[in-house]
This record gives C-alpha cells, structure tokens and sequence, in this order.
C-alpha cells in the first residue's frame, strides 16, 4: 500500500469519525432519559428506573398506537410503492406529452397538501366519502400525498436501468407486468428500497392527518399518542416522553435494517451495459 | 404556455365543483340549531361526549371520571327511567390548539359530539362562526330552571357567556397568585409569611433574593413563546393591579397609563438589576425551564395558577415533582401597584380562566344532552371527580366550600382568591391582542423602553381592532 | 408560468457519457412493449388516487386563498370573496419578506450546501469502508433522519440547553445560549443533521447503479478521485442530483422541525416560511391567508428550479 493510500484510508475513517459523533451525540439523550425517575434535558447518568416502561405498558392506548403506526406507514408504504412503480415504469418508457410538466405540477401540489392550509378541504373530503375515523382513509390521504415524488424519483431510477433484458424478456414472451415484476423490479431495488423508507419515515410522524381524520384513540398512531404525555398546561412529562419516543423509534430502525439487510442498497453486481 | 392544455381545463372543472361543493358545506355547518324538543321522548339514546382528555395521558383523572362514574351512573338513572342510553366517549389528548382545530372542523362539517369541552376563552369565536348557538336555543326553557346557576358565581359564569347569553356551563375555574420559595426567603432574610402588598415589595424582595449565588430572584412571563401564560400570569394579573382591563365599556386598552406601567415594571424586572432571567423568556421552552428552576430551588417566586401546584411540582404525578413541596413553597396574592390601587380599587388582584361544556347545536337529543350536562356539573359528580384525584377548583361554591379543605393552596385560591380575579374577554379578536401584549412585553425585556414598546403596542393594536372597535388611550 | 421546467429533459442516464446513441434508445424505449394503452393502465391508479387524495383537496386550497376565510369567527360563518387581497397583504407584510430571506438562506445553507454534499460524501465514502464500519454510520445517519420531529427537538433541546445542554458540558462553553446568540446557524445546523439521510441514500443507489465497468475503466487508465468523480460519476448520476435538489429544496421550503426548538424566534429570527405559515393558517387560523402563502411559496419554487435546470444544462453544453 502507498503512503498515499494509506493516507486515503486515515482520511476516510477520520470523516466517518466525526460524522459518526456529529450525528449520534444528540441521540445520547434518548439512551439516558427513559431510565430516569426525572430526566431533565441534562444528559447524565440516571437515577435508574424502568418505571417509565411499565406506566407506558400499562397505558391503554401507547402500545396499541405503536401497532396503529405499523399498519398505517406499512399500508401507505405498499400502496405508494406498488402505485408508484407502475406508474414510473409506464412514465419512463412511454412518451406522453407533457409528461414531465405534469410530473413536476403535481410534486409542487403535493407539498400544499402536506402543509397545514389543506387541512379544512382533506377532512370535508374524508367526511364526504365516509372515510372519518377509518385508518384506509388515513392511508390514502398520505398516500395522494407521497404518490408525487415517489414516481419522481423511481422514474429517474427507470429511465437508468437497461432495455435491453427487456427486450429479451418480450422475444420468450413475458408479458408487460411479468417484465415489470421478474425484470425491471429486481434492477431497480435500490431505488424502491430508497422510496420504501422515505414513504414509511413520513408516515410515522405524521401527526396532523391521522389527528384530524381519525375519532377512536384506539385507531390513533403513535405520533398522535405522543402528545397525550403532556399536561393541561402544555408541558411534557419527560419520563413518559423520553421512554415513549425510545419505544417510537425502535420499530422504524428495525424496519430500516430489515429493508437495508433484505432489499438494501448494495451493489447488484453484474449487469454490464 | 407549456402547460398541458387538458390539465388545466380539468383543474378549472374542479375549481368550480369546489366552489359549488364549499358553498354547500356551510350550509351544513350553520347555526341551524334543531328544535330543542326533537326526541324528547325517544328512549334509545346516543350521545357523544368530547374532552380533551384521555386515559393514562393528559387529564386522565377527568376521563376515569366520565368512563368510570359518569357513564355508568347516568346510564343506570336513565335506565330506572326506562330510556335506553348508549354514551360513547371521544378522549383526546393533544395541544389545545389542536383540540380547538379538530372540533371547530366537526362543528364546521356539521359533526361532532353532542356534549363538547373548550375553553372559556374560545366561546366567541365558535358562536360568531355559528358553531354553537345559546344553550336556550338549543335547549329551550329547561335551561333557566337548572338549580345549579344560583351555585355558580356570576364571574364564573361569564367565562361561558358570549353576548349576554349562556353557551355553555363551566367546569372548572382557577386563580393565579404568587408562588415563593420559603427556604430561599429566609436565606435572604424575608418573612415566611410574605405578603407583598404593592409591586415595590415584590422587587424589594427580589433584591434580597439577588443576593444569594445561582438563584433567580423572580419569573414574571414575558414573550412571545411562552403565549398565553405571558397574559394570563404576567401581563394581564399586572395591569389589574394598575385598575384598568384589557377590555371595558366595549373599548380596547391601547397604551394608557396602566399599560405603561406595567411594561415599566417590566423593564425594571428585566433591565439592569436583572431581577429575572431575560434569556429565559425568548426561549421555545422557557416556560418549561422556569418550572424546572422553581422545582429545583433556584428560582425564588413565580406567578402562576393553581396549575403549578396541582401538575407541575406536586410530588404526587408532576412532571417537575418537589418532594418537599408542602413544606418549603409559599404563596401570596398578587398585590395592587399600590394599596388600592386595583381594579375596582382592590388591593389585591387576580386573573381567571375557566373551561366548559356545550352542547352541539346539531344533536340529535338536545333534551337528553343537557340531562346529561347538568348530571355532570351536579354537586355528587363534582364530588366523585374530585375524590378520583382530580382536585380542581369547581365552578360551584358549595362544592368547593367541602371537597377542597384538604388541600391548603386550592382552598386558599376558592376562597380568597376568587371573589377578587378578574376573567378575559371571550372576544373572537382576542388572541390577537393578546400575542400583542406579549409582543411589547418581549421588547421591554429584551431592552426597549417601556414608552415605545406601549407605542407599538397601540398601533399594532389600531391595526387588529381596525374600525369595527375602539381603543382607548 | 411559461417557462414550467421540465426536470427529465435532461437525460438521467447521462447522454454525455457515451454521445447521442444511447440518448435515442432511451427516447424511444418501448422495449418491454407496452404500447399506449397498457401504458395508461399502469399510471391510471396512481392517477385516480392522486387526483381525488391530492389535487381536490390542493385546488380547493387555492381557492380558499382568494377568501378571507378562517377556521372560527364570523369570517368562518360568511367568508368572503378578497381576491388577491391575501397576496398584496402578504408581499407587504415585512414579516412575510423577513421570513422569505430567512428562508432562502436556509435552504441554501442547509440543503444545497449541507445536506448533498455531506450526503454524497458519506455515500462515496461508505463505499469504501468495512461493512461493518459502513453499517453502523449508515444507520447513525438514518437515525437521524427516521426518528419523528416530536422527538428530535427533545434531543436537540438536551444537546443545546444553555444551563444543562450536552455541547456546553463538551465545549465547556457554560452557559452559551446557541439557541438564542446563534439562532439561524443552530436551525441550519440542525437542518444538516436532520435530512442529510435521504441525500445519502439517494446518491448511494445512484452510485450502485453506475456500471462497475465504468469505474474499472477509470482506475485502468489511473484516474484520480476528481477525475473519476467527474468523468464518470457526475455523467452517470446527474439526473439524481437534480431530483435530490430539486425535492430537498422544495422539502426545506417547507420545513416546519425548527419550529419545536426555537417556536421562530428570537424576535423572529428563525421565522422560516413553514414556521411563518404555520403561525399564520393555525396558530392565527387565518387559512385564507395560509393558502394564499403556500401558492407564493410554489411559485418561489418554480422559479428556484428553473434556475437548477438551466446552470444544470449550461454546464452540460
């Protein structure tokens, strides 16, 4: 190995040194405050106790909405995901004119309906089509909402993968859906599994759809339950806070790994243009 | 143009369908109001009830009380009665401005629960919108013959009243008084049984506490983050001391003398003595940290409610918990600028706050709902809250006389405090005059003089009022 | 809004890498032979959807900014027709303007300059590291980026508290109010540290999919780092850095996070436009006026990616 290469290695891992401690010194918070019978925002050694785990346990709803928060991002995940890639393949190989305006029109849109001014137009529109207190009417408003920059982006991935296996695939006969499906899916997985956890972080802290859309807490998802820990005074209870947003975070990093270790964005070797 | 031509003519079908499609919806979510006597003797009942409280989360002692007593009790009375009675319960437990966003949608849409919480404060922006109509209108004439009224101090009640009517009847009420730290006071040699009697000896007191390492002396709200705890605890309590309100004889205060020397006091909190912490108050959670400091012995007096107490340090469930609460802290009124100074020419002032429960002009059982309303706010139901941990101070005088001995701050709020507090008016532009005060209080703290913070004040004010009211000056 | 920009006109594979002949496959690349129609069918769904779930509701919003409607009070009861009233009110309130220099400098600090480059170094560079070493950083970033905005400004507070904050206690800097002495560099920072994730991820399966060969070819012929960074890269992943920029500009428009760790301030300092139409459609509840911001700030947008488009094109010819 060369000094300069060698010089290489010391200067990538001294990077991934100080990005590493940029990027988890603030989470330090979140390992010490659910143990604590006080936490403040000091991180400190705590006072240790799981007390916080079990009031949580025993709340009627903070499990439950952990479930809720799963089944809502996954669903909306799903649909965006399969929606999208059809939509992004068809968008990619087939000339519509004035694709690309309507495209971008509709990304711009998108980020009206994810602000707050939509709100009253979404929940008289739930009401209408009796989708108030239902979690698909929840999936769906989120899932208008992501449809946009999810083609956006697969579409880029698409237009980058090679034609030519599908064109091979055509001559033995596939159809256009087992293309899709057999062909072009397992080509473009970085970019699916890139839209897979996009889809599901925007779900999971989305507090202000399900909020309004939904009546029972029992339907509610975490990032609505979250707010039940603090007081008439709008204070938060840091103990609940602290080991609740712990317990929050778990299942999206669980999924992330899941995703990364299953689909992930590795390398798919092999394909040679 | 590159816009495809085929989106754009679809947009603008959609955009008059809209218009079509909004125009109906009010028609919906309008005061209409049914006939108070619809129902009357229907005997299968659903009725709603909707609280910004929930199980195991904010308020969960209010929502125990209605699953475990309310709904059972009054279940089993209609039942003797032969009325078959469903009561589901919507708990919620978020931000109150969220609370207030989601049912103004229901209302809006023509929805929501037949029996609803807000705040006193929201009374006039709901009925201006037409989203809840007088209790007489709803109900009819049952309404005057309630006996609960007479238990109800006037005040109280016009926390729920909006034009001279009824809306809605209150639930409970509070009072804001001086908070102190009994250990610090006699590090700096004050009295234990302090009790300031103007604004002088409130910073007289201070500069002893200023004396002692690490601590703040005083937390007097200022800014704008800490929103309506600014008015509410600092701005408002203060400029009753001065004799004036914010609102009287159908005028806004602008920058009168009262509201001048209330900034004044401010600037002497925050200026160069630094009696208080002038950080603290431009910080997101400044309010947070104030009781974290309060809790921890480092801050010296406070103005609060009887929330403090009840949910922030009670070593019982606070989230600032002060195991020897009952012990090292104090409280006093609040003190006139000067003796008799006050409103109505007080000595000692106060303000209030109060939340309540309406009915929705839309139920389908009006009768029925406000059976239920008056179960609720009925001496035996208040009893059985209060007994469930959640002491409050109630609406009804006889009420509190009993259920609050035990605790010594509730009862020294019922009864001293009450019959000298003020309340803020349920006005639709209130909010924004009040995020003015707090606007001109940040300036006093962070510098500016008392005169030009109540100039701006007043001009900011001329631009909300605008020409449907008057200021006074 | 005659120059709408069209983000894929420039050609993602990267037409200069290997001249003109791959450019016409890509245009004419029916290969899986999906004719029209079936290509209709594909999109249909994600149409219907998008047309009910997004542009019903986007477009109404836009009508309710011609209105001085609001969510209580009489102008809830009987709003009325303003016109562009909301808009000349908007362009003349110096908050609005403040608020619009805030944020322009936002998004240029923390997404363009922040998030991509840090993004595409980490994704460049965790290509060469152990797996293992790669992983965890990978994760850390994601954590980031994954855990909901509720809890992140808990995290932030605790790391930036000027009695009790973790950086104080490192720095010895006791006493510092970041939040307050340095607000906007604190929000931008914390910006960085938010959303740099989806950079990351983004030109990290935009590198996987540029062809090992290409690189192979590069190291053969002795490349450097910049050169292979720019001659075989940039060519391969520039439709990716225009969509990464394009959507965190537009994401970072809209950022409401900063809003749970400085509520704006002080004195407005962090006001940015997400905070600004927050406070103005919910907290005011003036949603006639909050409409009327949004359809400004879109414009904003289109005009910041026509601008990306063309120094896009104009580094290309």
């Amino acid at each position: 190995m060369t000094v300069r290469q060698s010089l290489g290695v010391i200067g990538r891992y001294v990077f991934a040194g100080f990005v590493f401690v940029f990027f988890a010194l603030p989470l330090l918070w979140l390992l010490t405050a659910p143990f604590d019978a006080a936490p403040s925002v000091q991180v400190s050694l705590p006072d240790f106790t799981l007390q916080n785990f079990r009031t949580l346990w025993d709340n009627p709803y903070a499990m439950r909405s952990l479930g809720n928060s799963v089944l809502i991002a996954a669903g909306t995940m799903a649909i965006t995901l399969v929606l999208a890639a059809l939509a992004s393949y068809a968008l990619s190989r087939v000339r519509i004119p004035g694709r690309d305006t309507l495209l971008y029109l509709l990304l711009l849109l998108s980020s009206i309906v994810t602000g707050t001014a939509a709100m009253v137009p979404t929940f008289l529109l739930m009401t209408e089509l009796g989708l108030i207190d239902r979690q698909l009417g929840v999936v769906l408003v989120l899932t208008g909402g992501l449809l946009p920059t999810a083609i956006f982006i697969l579409k880029d991935f698409m237009d980058s993968t090679p034609r030519s296996y599908e064109e091979s695939a055509r001559v033995f006969g596939a159809s256009s859906l087992q293309i899709l499906r057999h062909v072009v899916v397992p080509i473009a997985r970085p970019g699916l599994a890139t839209i897979a956890v996009w889809a599901v972080v925007q779900v999971w802290g989305n507090f202000l759809v399900p909020f309004i859309l939904l009546r029972s807490p029992d339907r509610q998802p975490a990032a609505v339950v979250m707010f039940t820990f603090y007081t008439e005074g709008g204070q938060p209870n840091l103990a609940l806070i602290s080991t609740f947003s712990l317990l929050f975070s778990i299942p999206v990093v669980v999924m992330y790994l899941f995703v990364n270790r299953r689909y992930g964005f590795r390398f798919h070797g092999g394909i040679k243009r | 143009m590159r816009i495809n031509t085929g989106f754009g003519g679809t947009a603008g079908l959609i955009a008059a369908a809209l218009v079509l499609a909004a125009c109906g919806s009010d028609d919906d979510g309008g005061s209409a109001g049914g006939d108070p006597s619809q129902n009357a003797e229907a005997t299968e009942v659903t009725l709603t009830i909707t609280d910004n409280a929930i199980a195991g989360g904010k308020n969960s002692e209010g929502a125990a009380w209605i699953t475990d007593y309310v709904i059972p009790e009054f279940t089993a009375m209609q039942e003797a009665k032969g009325v078959d009675v469903t009561i589901e319960f919507e708990e919620n437990g978020v931000d109150d401005e969220d609370y207030k966003t989601k049912i103004a949608l229901d209302l809006q849409s023509g929805g929501g629960g037949d029996i609803i919480s807000i705040d006193g404060i929201w009374t006039g922006e709901f009925a201006e919108a037409g989203y809840i109509a007088p209790l007489s209108d709803v109900v009819g004439d049952a309404v005057d013959d309630w006996d609960g009224w007479e238990q109800i101090p006037e005040a109280v009640q016009q926390a729920m009243t909006f034009d001279d009517e009824a809306y809605g009847i209150p639930v409970g009420t509070d009072g804001r008084v001086i908070y102190f730290n009994k250990e610090l006071f006699a590090q700096a040699g004050l009295p234990q049984d302090w009790q300031p009697t103007s604004w002088d000896e409130i910073l007289e007191a201070a500069r002893a506490l200023k004396q002692i390492e690490g601590v703040t002396p005083l937390q007097i709200n200022a800014g704008v983050p800490m929103g309506e705890a600014t008015t509410m605890q600092g701005f408002l309590p203060l400029l009753a001391g001065t004799g004036e309100q914010i609102w009287a004889d159908d005028t806004w205060t602008g920058a009168t003398e009262g509201v001048t020397q209330v900034l004044d006091f401010y600037s002497q909190v925050y200026g160069e003595e630094q009696l208080g912490d002038p950080l603290l108050q431009q910080e997101a959670q400044g309010r947070d940290t104030s009781f974290q400091l309060f809790a921890s012995g480092q801050l010296g007096m406070l103005i609060e409610g009887d929330y403090l107490w009840r949910s922030v340090i009670n070593p019982d469930g606070g989230i600032a918990p002060m195991a020897n609460r009952d012990e090292v802290v104090g409280w006093a009124k609040i003190p006139a600028r000067e003796p008799g100074a006050g409103l109505n020419g007080q000595d000692f002032v106060s303000m209030s706050g109060g939340t309540g429960r309406v009915i929705n002009p839309n139920t389908e059982f009006p009768q029925q709902a406000w059976e239920l309303l008056t179960f609720m706010n009925s001496p035996e139901a208040f009893e059985a809250l209060i007994a469930g941990g959640g002491a409050r101070i109630t609406p009804r005088d006889d009420v509190n006389a009993e259920a609050l001995a035990g605790d010594p701050l509730m009862s020294f709020i019922a009864e001293e405090v009450l019959p000298i507090t003020a309340y803020r008016p349920a006005l639709a532009i209130y909010p924004q005059v009040s995020v003015a005060l707090q606007e001109a209080t940040a300036a006093v703290a962070s510098g500016t003089s008392a005169e030009d913070a109540a100039a701006a004040y007043q001009s900011e004010l001329e631009g909300i009022v605008g020409d449907d009211g008057s200021i006074a000056d | 809004m005659t120059t709408v920009p069209s983000p894929t006109d420039v050609d993602p594979a990267g037409a200069a890498a290997d001249g003109g002949a791959r450019r016409a496959r890509v245009d004419d690349g029916d290969a899986a032979g999906l004719g029209r129609w079936r290509a209709t069918g594909f999109v249909a769904p994600a149409m219907l959807v998008i047309a009910v779930f997004l542009v019903f509701p986007a477009v109404w919003t836009l009508y309710l900014g011609l209105t001085n409607w609001r969510l209580t009070g009489l102008a809830a009861a009987e709003p009325e027709f303003v016109g562009t009233e909301n808009y000349t009110d908007a362009l003349s309130d110096p908050a609005f303007r403040n608020s619009l220099v805030l944020t322009l400098a936002f998004v240029f600090f923390s997404a363009i300059i922040g998030q991509s480059v840090l993004g595409f170094a980490l994704a460049w560079t965790a290509r060469r590291l152990r797996p293992a070493v790669r992983s965890v950083l990978e994760t850390v970033v994601l954590l980031a980026w994954i855990i909901p905005a509720s809890v992140v400004a808990f995290l932030w507070l605790a790391l930036l508290d000027r009695r009790e904050g973790t950086l104080n206690a490192l720095l010895g800097s006791d006493g510092t109010a970041w939040l307050l002495e340095y607000p906007m560099q604190s929000i931008i920072v914390f910006n960085i540290w938010n959303g740099t994730a989806f950079s990351m991820l983004l030109f990290s399966s935009a590198l996987a999919s540029v062809p090992p060969s290409q690189f192979e070819t590069a190291r053969m012929a002795g490349a450097g780092t910049f050169a292979t960074l720019r001659d075989v890269v940039l060519p391969n992943i520039r439709g990716h850095i225009l969509t990464n920029t394009l959507l965190i500009t537009l994401w970072t428009f809209n950022v409401f996070a900063p809003y749970l760790i400085t509520a704006g301030g002080p004195q407005g300092r962090t006001e940015i436009l997400g905070i600004y139409i927050y406070r103005v459609a919910l907290r005011d509840g003036a949603l006639g006026q909050g409409a009327a911001l949004s359809l400004i700030m879109i414009i904003i947008n289109l005009i910041v990616a026509s601008v990306y488009l063309r120094l896009l094109r104009e580094r290309r010819s």
